[in-house]
């Protein structure tokens, strides 16, 4: 077949098609094919946005329709950051993101570099490690609540015959101390595998010769890692981290399985708490606005973490 | 001939009074939790659907999510219900936001008196504004929060023994509150046959209205009101009062020294599994549990006993029940109301109290007979006789979440005193009465 890959898609073109176009500059052509998209984009995201903006300033509530829909102003954002209760699920969303995100890291990457290291049996560990984030985070957080169970659960008897104390003794998902513990070593258990991947997808990128051309400037394993090793893996090790905090940000149902909020409020995180305002209580302006605060909350964090990230790559 | 017309005429007059049927039957869904009584209605339906040639479907969802899914079906203008044996604490919500058809016409036309049934369920299940003659279901389901215990426990004689010796007292059902705890805290890690035992399951539920509905329940008894004048949102001093207190922090004591460990979130379900696995002593739950708790193998017949509430200031039980109300939204609105009046008829209402489910009509209440039916029938007369509810308020919901962030904190996570819980819950209800133009 001769000629470019352009040439042969404008010789399959049917003519008829071609000369219908033809009065058209490419500019219109290029609005066409991407107009169906842009529509889509308007009105699946940019939309409801914007909507959603506007509700914000309402006293709207959806399981009212016949109501009087009021604009307040700015009251719903003034009450959502003037309220304790709405500060102390940041305060518990916190503490679970920072914490799961530490441990997945720490442990993640020291799976990867262990995994990475060629051994017998290599890619059964690898299958059986990521088995957990194959998982429905449903079921996860119910068969878990089983196993914290006080009297019959197997983590408490876990606990219990490394350290002597009564299984019944402690309570996992029902102490206000352990509880916000209990979520984070659950996310842990189940999305260490999937930082694991990711930084062993950077440890296989390192290339070889680098370590060979270490080890002739006899450089010692410690100086390689942390010259070498650490520095390659963390663009990725940083991508992870940004995936997992998003998504952590937005942690809903293995959370609501696992504790539902409680005991009390001290595992309501504030995608919980929203989801309360919003379809429960049916606040939807305030629910509007506490969305939009999240929104930019996130948003912002990502935005000054992806510059840092390309900047990463960039040395 | 004329034999062979006269057959013929018949058959067209039969054909077309089959078609005509054919014509008229529409299939109805009934909405209700997922329950013990649910199934007690799909049998008793049977009967409604030979008789009117309609065939009924039914769609019951557990109780942790009952109200979240059928309060979104409402909301969302949905057309899955036709019928709907709603909450108690929805009727205001379904009347003021048009998801319930108002019945009045309905009732005077066929001639169904709210006077054939109990005052307190037509009051709790029917009427909006509450008391108004305004009525939007029917009674269907009476129901309180009542208490079982091992009877064959409480007999044995060496627990009688030992009970008297530490409290000096006698091992009997619980006349108050006070008494229960005693009795709970005897019980509370107690080696019987050879296995550890806990005092009480109680409800103690966080996502839905478990700890609510148990609280209340300890609360009611010792005075807990919503308001010092009924209509008038004046909650300070009947919702923050010292007994209201005193009801609360007993409650707490309750949980922390007589329940199973780990027992942080639980409710209806919870309390019949810790009774039926032998765990507990006593538990607390609905009514409508307790026909299927008597007829239990392992844990029913001899060995439960059934007790109403106990009181402690006043008798008081938390209401439970539900009226059926007919969809708004629904396209088969005859058809629902002809289900309506089918089990509005004291015949029917008397197989529903056979089959297990909780009659409000006064001929099956009043019969000589009824106390006798079950061993807790007089318990559910008495317990109906002095029930309380929640709000019934259009802003339920958020009502009801707000009392159970401020419960579950104070009981479960230690957070602050039960003033302070107390005292929060009127700074929530208020704001939430003020958005609703109430205050």
């Amino acid at each position: 077949m001769p000629g470019t890959i352009a040439d042969r898609v404008a010789q399959a073109t049917p003519p008829h098609l071609a000369g219908r176009i033809k009065g058209f500059s490419d500019r219109t052509i290029a609005w066409i094919f991407v107009a169906p998209t842009i529509f889509l984009l308007l009105a699946v995201n940019i939309f409801p946005l914007i909507w959603t903006i506007n509700l914000s300033f309402t006293n709207f509530r959806a399981n009212r329709p016949n109501r009087e829909v009021d604009y307040i102003g700015l009251r719903n954002y003034e009450r959502i950051l003037t309220d304790s209760d709405i500060w102390l699920t940041m305060q518990a969303t916190a503490h679970f993101l920072f914490w799961t995100l530490f441990f997945q890291v720490v442990i993640g990457f020291t799976l990867a570099w262990l995994i990475n290291r060629k051994f017998k049996g290599n890619d059964l560990w690898t299958t059986i490690i990521v088995l957990p984030m194959m998982l429905s985070p449903a079921v996860v957080g119910n068969f878990w609540t089983f196993l914290y169970q006080p009297q019959i659960g197997l983590f408490n008897y876990l606990v219990a015959f490394l350290t002597g104390v009564d299984p019944s003794s402690f309570q996992m998902i029902g102490d206000v101390v352990l509880a916000p513990w209990a979520i984070v070593i659950v996310d842990t258990w189940m999305w260490t595998p999937f930082v694991m991947l990711i930084c062993l997808a950077g440890l296989r990128s390192i290339p070889d010769y680098i370590y060979e051309a270490a080890e002739i400037d006899r450089a010692s394993k410690w100086r390689q890692f942390w010259t070498i090793t650490v520095p390659m893996v963390l663009p990725f090790l940083m991508l992870a981290v940004l995936f997992r905090g998003i998504e952590n940000f937005k942690m809903f149902d293995l959370v609501v399985q696992l504790t539902g909020g409680g005991p009390g409020s001290v595992t309501e995180l504030t995608s919980i708490n929203l989801k309360r305002e919003a379809f429960e209580k049916w606040r939807t302006g305030y629910a509007s606005a506490y969305a939009i605060i999240l929104f930019v909350t996130v948003f912002g964090l990502a935005s000054i973490y992806v510059k840092a990230l390309n900047k990463v790559k960039e040395r | 001939m004329k034999t062979k017309q006269i057959l013929a005429a018949s058959a067209i007059a039969a054909m077309s009074v089959a078609a005509s049927n054919a014509a008229q039957a529409d299939e109805l869904t009934l909405c209700w939790a997922a329950w013990d009584p649910a199934n007690a209605l799909v049998e008793l339906s049977k009967e409604f659907e030979a008789q009117s040639g309609h065939t009924m479907k039914f769609e019951f969802v557990p109780w942790p999510n009952f109200a979240d899914r059928m309060l979104n079906e409402l909301n969302s203008g949905g057309k899955l219900c036709d019928l709907l044996i709603g909450d108690s604490q929805w009727i205001g919500g379904g009347a003021e936001n048009g998801h319930y058809v108002k019945l009045n016409d309905f009732f005077d036309k066929e001639g169904i008196s709210m006077d054939d049934f109990a005052p307190a369920t037509v009051y709790a299940y029917s009427t909006w504004p509450k008391g108004s003659p305004n009525y939007y279901a029917l009674p269907a389901m009476g129901d309180a929060n009542g208490w079982f215990y091992r009877k064959d426990w409480f007999e044995k004689p060496e627990i009688q023994a030992a009970y008297k010796e530490a409290t000096g007292q006698d091992l009997r059902e619980p006349q108050t509150q006070k008494e229960l705890l005693q009795i709970a805290q005897f019980f509370q890690e107690r080696e019987i046959d050879g296995q550890k035992r806990y005092g009480a399951a109680i409800f103690t539920e966080r996502g839905s209205e478990g700890i609510t509905m148990g609280a209340t329940g300890a609360m009611y008894a010792w005075g807990f009101k919503y308001e010092n004048t009924p209509g008038k949102y004046d909650m300070e001093g009947a919702v923050n009062s010292p007994e209201a207190v005193e009801g609360l922090e007993f409650y707490k004591e309750l949980y922390k020294t007589a329940t199973p460990p780990g027992y942080t979130d639980s409710y209806m379900e919870q309390s019949l599994d810790a009774f039926k696995s032998g765990q507990v002593a006593m538990a607390m739950n609905w009514f409508a549990f307790f026909p299927g708790l008597y007829a239990d193998p392992d844990t029913g017949g001899d060995k439960i006993g059934f007790f109403v509430n106990p009181g402690q200031n006043i008798e008081a039980s938390t209401l439970g029940g539900q009226g059926i109300s007919v969809v708004a939204y629904s396209d088969k609105q005859d058809a629902a109301l002809e289900y309506i009046k089918w089990f509005a008829q004291p015949d029917v209402q008397a197989k529903w109290w056979s089959l297990g489910g909780y009659s409000c009509h006064n001929s099956v209440l009043n019969d000589p007979g009824f106390k006798d039916s079950q061993p807790f029938a007089a318990d559910f007369l008495q317990a109906m006789g002095s029930v309380q509810d929640f709000w019934q308020e259009p802003a339920y919901a958020e009502l009801l979440l707000a009392m159970q962030k401020r419960l579950h904190d104070y009981v479960v996570a230690d957070v602050g005193t039960a003033q302070e819980a107390l005292d929060k819950l009127i700074e929530d209800w208020t704001e939430t009465f003020e958005d609703e133009g109430k205050l």
